[in-house]
């Protein structure tokens, strides 16, 4: 989806008011001397103290009117205590004194009542971190009014092309620390805003999202506008035979099909034996095309420069032309298998490890366009729906399209087309790459944001057809 | 104090010039226990108290949450609400208009045996550690997991209309999984249920009941001989469907498309819509004769995961026929629905996963009725079929017409008896033409009432609790084996 600036949904004169905000999220100064109470409090060997204070609010809308219409201001406080090589949590969002012990005690409690973990690793000391910027003032400042003028404008857009609108705008702020009794202390702030619309005809729909931490990249109604023509242009949908058929799929379609890969790259899941890359790393598996990052550092990622246990978090290449060449590690699972710690575990404890939450696709040079005018019988996707595993090893996944499939004949895009079912191992789909898009922030529903290009893949499975 | 805060937020949503306002605070406390391969993996115990805060002003909507419990706090919160609903008048097309109701005073606590916090977390990791040490005692399991989740909610509704309720929810559930990975395939076992077991309003005795290492080593035997099994055969045959696997399909295909708010459009852009348009309403022919399902939020249907007393706008639990010698008779509404549709009354479906979520229209305990078949009856009256149970993966289209799921295990039915293994079993179909396909459903005596922990919907996402009563059922001329298919 091209990326514009025309226009922002935080329009600046609505900026400067804050009319509907309770309050600002709470500042690192705050969230240190939490973290510094329960620190003291605690009777551990060791203890970790992760805190965060989310302000987040979310206007909703659907049949070209706002019908919900949310905020909310959430403190999360989680211990960890190890005592005597064995470790456990507690949460709460209280901070008076009492609760604050209560924590601490229920951290060391739970912790003392288990057999010895004998993965557990002492707790890490002071971390250097690289420095990001994901925090904007212009989302944070955001009110619900700024939201609902944006949203009324492309209301107004649907109810003037007799289309009918659903989707959301939403903007937030999250502020977390990480600290521990070794004097490690790592803190993060960002913001977030999404912008995501379904468009409606009588017998068709269209459909597009985005998200980034700054709102000033949102531009609703160049989204909605987007929509509005996928819908119109796929109006009166023609039923074709399911079969096996050149794709061509949209950024979000491929994020939420790639998206299943997240896991398999986890250290833990190779020892597990429930990863796609048993016996496979170091072989060629995919098209010399697929090449693909984890790297919190990418100017259109997000999230910590470190991980669950404070580890700062390194760029790992995990496919090289088609070849998996690498995993990553939680610090645990490194000592396990003799490799260094990547920082990309999860907070502890835990039973899953580790996992890339950052993935960047290496992107070409095509544009959808292009990948249209040089397919003759093909199918146009937009989004993809309900994705689940139907086979972990050769990750055949299931799922529907949804909202702007079309049909492409001769070089052209030649009408929409009823939603098909899909059945198509992804192994297989990524050795079978043809083109690539350059690699965009997308955003669909299954995964997490990653940075991937559009991609045209032959023979792809289409297995049913529904009723519309 | 739950009545304090909830007075000060609805007295301050008032005075901000609300005409309506409704206040939840919930304090939620949770145990979460995971193995892996006889070692702990998450032991996590937390809290969580706050309040939500619904009105309506100037004829719209607004929601505000926080955790900051002082009377500043809570009033800021309410002030937030109006402002937000002023907001969305910015983008109304009319007021909002909801069924009434009447007001309640009441309390409620559903009846459990054993609290799960109360038991000593050495005991119910015991268990678990117990239950792996059986799996990996089978030669070929390469994994072994178990989990526990127990979950006390107490929460105070109060409306500006008068109403005061107070409910106290324990839910318990837990299950095991064996997973073998041989010849470059992965095959897994769950007991009793896949994605997280069972789950029930009930205490510790659920656990219990399950017999968790009594039925270790089975499906750890289970999973590794599904390496051997035959594949799932395509085409169309008869399938005989156990009742975990058919209460997640009762969820998917008609728990989901009797939702008021998906029906009109009010959930478009994530979860989807619904092909029962209100024109269907005691019109469409959506199962055969003897297919009938209620949403029963009643503890006289059991103690489901979507058992309440009242729901969270303050109506109470009732029973709705949604389906009735296979007609559609009813959807899942709340006040604001039930009005838009010309129903007089809500049927109490409004469910909120936490005090900082708007409550949305979800399921209650969305059952089949039993039949009046014994299942070896069943069995010995099928010539062939094939026998599918616990779910493995699930999908269906954003209107609720095509799904496909599989399921860990299967058995080929011929001539009456249960015979070899199959693995890899699917099936996929459309919704009404798979219902109107049953022609026999078991009896009591095998119905369960299933909990699905994981059911996702709303933006922002909530997670929640439904329930599932089912028996297994007989269905013809299914379409299988299609996931696989090349």
């Amino acid at each position: 989806m091209p990326r514009t600036k025309k226009k922002s949904a935080a329009p600046r004169s609505a900026r400067s008011a804050i009319r509907a905000k309770n309050s600002e999220g709470l500042s690192f100064a705050e969230l240190e001397h939490i973290a510094a109470r329960i620190l003291k409090l605690s009777e551990a060997d060791e203890t970790e103290v992760e805190i965060s204070h989310t302000v987040d609010g979310l206007t909703r809308f659907a049949n070209n009117t706002i019908h919900q219409h949310v905020a909310e201001h959430t403190l999360h406080i989680t211990v960890r205590a190890v005592v005597d090589g064995r470790t456990a949590r507690a949460s709460t969002n209280k901070t008076d004194e009492e609760s604050l012990r209560h924590a601490a005690e229920m951290a060391v409690r739970l912790a003392k009542n288990q057999p010895q973990n004998r993965d557990l690793l002492p707790m890490l000391g002071r971390q250097k971190y690289s420095k990001v910027a994901r925090f904007f003032a212009a989302t944070a400042r955001a009110t619900a009014e700024d939201r609902a003028r944006a949203v009324s404008r492309v209301c107004r857009m649907a109810d003037a092309k007799k289309q009918t609108a659903a989707g959301i705008l939403s903007t937030g702020e999250v502020r977390s620390l990480l600290a521990n009794s070794k004097g490690l202390s790592a803190r993060h702030e960002e913001t977030d805003s999404e912008f995501s619309i379904t468009v409606m005809d009588a017998d068709s729909s269209g459909w597009a999202k985005a998200n980034s931490p700054d709102i000033r990249e949102i531009d609703p109604d160049a989204l909605a506008a987007a929509a509005s023509r996928k819908s119109a242009e796929s109006r009166s949908p023609r039923e074709i035979a399911p079969g096996h058929y050149t794709a061509i799929l949209e950024p979000s379609a491929v994020l939420d099909l790639v998206g299943f890969l997240f896991y398999d790259f986890a250290g833990t899941a190779i020892l597990d034996k429930r990863s796609c890359f048993n016996d496979r790393m170091g072989k060629k598996i995919f098209s010399d095309r697929v090449t693909l990052w984890d790297d919190v550092y990418h100017p259109l990622q997000t999230g910590a420069p470190y991980d669950g246990e404070g580890v700062p978090r390194q760029k790992v290449l995990l496919v090289d032309r088609g070849v998996p060449k690498n995993l990553v590690y939680a610090r645990a699972t490194a000592k396990k298998m003799k490799a260094k710690p990547t920082g990309h575990g999860f907070a502890l404890p835990n039973e899953y490890g580790e996992a890339p939450m950052n993935l960047v696709f290496a992107g070409g040079d095509k544009s959808v366009e292009e990948m249209v005018r040089s397919t003759d019988r093909g199918i146009l996707v937009t989004r993809l729906w309900y994705i689940r595993e139907v086979d972990p090893y050769e990750k055949i996944l299931t799922g529907m399209t949804r909202d702007g499939t079309f049909l492409v004949e001769d070089g052209k895009v030649a009408g929409g087309l009823r939603n098909f079912r899909f059945n198509q191992s992804i192994l297989e789909m990524l050795s079978n790459v043809e083109m690539l898009g350059p690699a965009v922030r997308a955003a669909g529903e299954e995964a997490f944001e990653m940075v991937v290009p559009a991609m045209k893949v032959r023979n792809f499975h289409f297995s049913e057809v529904t009723k519309f | 104090m739950m009545q304090d805060w909830a007075n000060w937020a609805i007295e301050t949503a008032k005075r901000r010039g609300a005409s309506y306002a409704d206040a939840r605070v919930m304090d939620i406390r949770q145990r979460e226990i995971t193995t892996k391969n006889a070692e702990v993996g998450t032991l996590v115990e937390s809290e969580s108290l706050g309040i939500g805060v619904r009105v309506v002003a100037s004829g719209a909507w607004g929601f505000a949450s926080t955790d900051r419990l002082t009377r500043e706090g809570v009033q800021a919160c309410a002030a937030e609400a109006v402002a937000i609903a002023k907001a969305s008048a910015l983008a109304k097309r009319e007021d909002v208009a909801m069924a009434p109701e009447e007001v309640f005073v009441d309390t409620w606590q559903n009846p459990f045996l054993k609290d799960p916090f109360r038991i000593p977390v050495e005991r119910q990791i015991d268990l678990l550690l117990a239950a792996d040490k059986e799996m990996l005692s089978v030669k070929g399991v390469t994994l072994a997991e178990g989990a526990m989740t127990f979950r006390r909610i107490d929460q105070l509704f109060a409306s500006s209309t008068g109403s005061v309720i107070q409910q106290v929810k324990m839910q318990s559930g837990g299950g095991i999984v064996a997973t073998s990975f041989a010849n470059g395939e992965i095959q897994k076992r769950s007991y009793p249920n896949s994605f997280g077991g069972q789950h029930m309003l009930q205490g510790y005795e659920l656990i219990e009941s399950m017999d968790l290492a009594g039925n270790a080593r089975r499906i750890g035997e289970e999973a590794v001989a599904l390496h051997a099994a035959a594949q799932c055969p395509e085409g169309t045959r008869t399938v005989i469907l156990g009742a975990s696997q058919l209460s997640l399909q009762i969820h998917e295909s008609i728990g989901h498309p009797i939702e008021l708010d998906r029906v009109l459009g009010q959930e478009a852009n994530f979860a989807g819509m619904s092909f029962l348009t209100v024109d269907k309403l005691r019109n469409l022919k959506y199962g055969s004769e003897i297919v009938n399902v209620v949403a029963d939020a009643r503890l006289a249907h059991g103690p489901g995961l979507g058992t309440f007393a009242y729901d969270d706008e303050g109506v109470p639990a009732q029973c709705t026929p949604i389906i009735t010698n296979g007609l559609f008779t009813g959807y899942l509404s709340n006040r604001e629905t039930a009005s838009a549709i010309g129903e007089t009354r809500s049927n109490g479906t409004m469910r909120t996963e936490s005090w900082n979520r708007l409550p949305i229209i979800r399921m209650t305990n969305v059952s089949l009725n039993p039949g009046t078949w014994k299942y070896d009856d069943l069995i010995a009256d099928t010539d062939d079929a094939i026998l599918m149970e616990t779910n493995r993966s699930w999908s269906i289209d954003d209107r609720r017409y095509l799904f496909q799921f599989s399921t860990e295990i299967g058995w080929e039915i011929k001539n009456g008896k249960k015979t070899r293994m199959i693995k890899n079993p699917s099936y996929s179909g459309i919704t009404t033409e798979f219902w109107n396909s049953c022609d026999a459903i078991c009896s009591r005596e095998h119905w369960t009432l299933w909990g699905t922990p994981n059911c996702g919907k709303g933006q922002p996402m909530q997670t929640m609790g439904t329930g599932h009563g089912a028996a297994p059922a007989r269905f013809r001329n299914i379409r299988v084996g299609v996931a696989f298919a090349k």
